[in-house]
């Protein structure tokens, strides 16, 4: 996708807020032959920034803490996948009932894993 | 309340319901919520078009499987992927903040996440392979297999039985090291060693110094004073041994070489013996001869105590 086209699918963006967050390296579409070709994740990043800034007021001077506590934390959901995806295609069964267990059990014992209490 | 974010739960159908269901379900609902039965029930009205929409949709095989794929919403529209769904696949590690290879697992990311737990996993088994652990046990030997050498059986606690072999000589607390006969290796390690801690049984009348023995031996008054040829009990059999006329209580005589024997580098210690006077059971003739008695050179025994 180039920059034109997210530009005109992506309400309350202007070209040059997109062409700033690719400068400051928010948004890293490839870029080749001085054009912009933008990954379906570019495209959500961008509208992700949006939603941020216009939505829930996260100015841009706040964003570069923002993204990077996000990217971090997206590092860190892609590894418990693989990990995920490890035990799945590594531990026995009964192992794997026995980490269940175990979990269950730390979640019994300790308070910070009780449920909320619903409001009404 | 029905999601209207998902036709199944709209029509009340499984993800995996057919067409025929899908249509049936429909129709149940059709018939509840139809305008015409319900005029003037705008809840009514809306729960019948969402029906409809949703009807619309999954009797639809292309739609339904747009929409199952997540390329088109319930309404139709085609959906953007929001940034988790990107963010959780590896089109995610675009934005990786992880330092080096983002996308491999490197000794320094599972640490990170879980210290030391893989440390070991990742090593191949040939880098883990180590000796058993040395396990300790402790014998207690008899004093004289202490002093000439015996080989004593060791009944482990985990069944196993050890034949120890105590070297002439050995000490208190002194460690035997049996090889291999500790911990079993790590991956094909070799077994680790069995230290074996000897402690001593105090014997009845022999007592130890290192290489020397002493011995305290009772001599019958007759003996002490006549002197004469006794026979001494030592750890390598009984010996004869002179004792010279008026020998007190007290006096300690030398065996030479009757100690523990020579081993290694060590000589052979000396048996040294303190003889003790034994007056034995009263006897008339002695207190009778004793009454009588004007010794040659009078002295008083206790004089090195008295005042001066």
């Amino acid at each position: 996708m180039k920059i034109d086209f997210v530009v005109a699918q992506m309400p309350g963006v202007q070209r040059p807020d997109l062409e700033r967050w690719i400068l400051n390296e928010w948004v890293k579409p490839d870029a080749g032959c001085g054009d912009y070709e933008f990954c379906e994740i570019d495209v959500a990043r961008a509208r992700l920034i949006r939603d941020l800034r216009d939505d829930l007021d996260v100015n841009e001077e706040a964003l570069p803490v923002v993204l990077l506590l996000l990217d971090q934390l997206y590092d860190l959901r892609r590894r418990l996948h693989d990990i995920s995806a490890a035990i799945d295609q590594t531990v026995p069964m009964d192992v794997l009932a026995d980490l269940v267990g175990h979990l269950a059990k730390r979640k019994r014992d300790s308070g910070d894993w009780q449920p909320l209490p619903t409001s009404r | 309340m029905p999601d209207l974010d998902d036709p199944y739960k709209t029509l009340g159908v499984k993800r995996d319901a057919s067409q025929d269901a899908i249509r049936k379900a429909f129709r149940k609902l059709a018939k509840k919520h139809h305008p015409d039965l319900n005029p003037g029930n705008a809840k009514a009205e809306e729960l019948f078009k969402n029906a409809s929409n949703a009807n619309e949709l999954l009797s639809d095989p292309e739609k339904r499987g747009q929409f199952d794929r997540g390329e088109i919403d319930a309404v139709g529209h085609e959906r953007q992927p929001t940034y988790r769904e990107q963010a959780d696949g590896e089109a995610g590690r675009r934005y990786s903040r992880a330092s080096g290879q983002p996308s491999e697992w490197s000794d320094d990311a599972l640490s990170d996440l879980f210290g030391s737990m893989f440390n070991d996993v990742r090593r191949p088994a040939e880098a883990r392979r180590a000796p058993g652990h040395d396990e300790r046990f402790s014998l207690t030997a008899e004093f004289l297999h202490a002093v000439t050498g015996a080989t004593n059986r060791l009944t482990l606690p985990d069944g196993r039985v050890l034949d120890v072999k105590i070297p002439a000589g050995t000490l208190e607390g002194q460690v035997l090291r049996l090889q291999g006969q500790g911990g079993a290796g790590y991956s094909g390690g070799p077994s680790g060693d069995a230290l074996i801690e000897i402690h001593i049984a105090p014997h009845a009348f022999y007592t130890r110094s290192g290489q020397d023995i002493r011995l305290d031996l009772p001599v019958s008054l007759a003996e002490a004073v006549l002197g004469g040829e006794i026979l001494v009990p030592t750890p390598t059999g009984p010996v004869r041994m002179k004792i010279a006329p008026g020998s007190d209580s007290g006096t300690e005589l030398r065996l030479r070489g009757r100690g523990v024997p020579a081993h290694g580098p060590q000589l052979a210690g000396q048996l040294y013996v303190k003889l003790r006077v034994v007056i034995g059971a009263p006897d008339t003739a002695l207190e009778e001869f004793l009454r009588s008695w004007k010794p040659e050179h009078p002295s008083n025994p206790r004089q090195a105590m008295e005042k001066k």
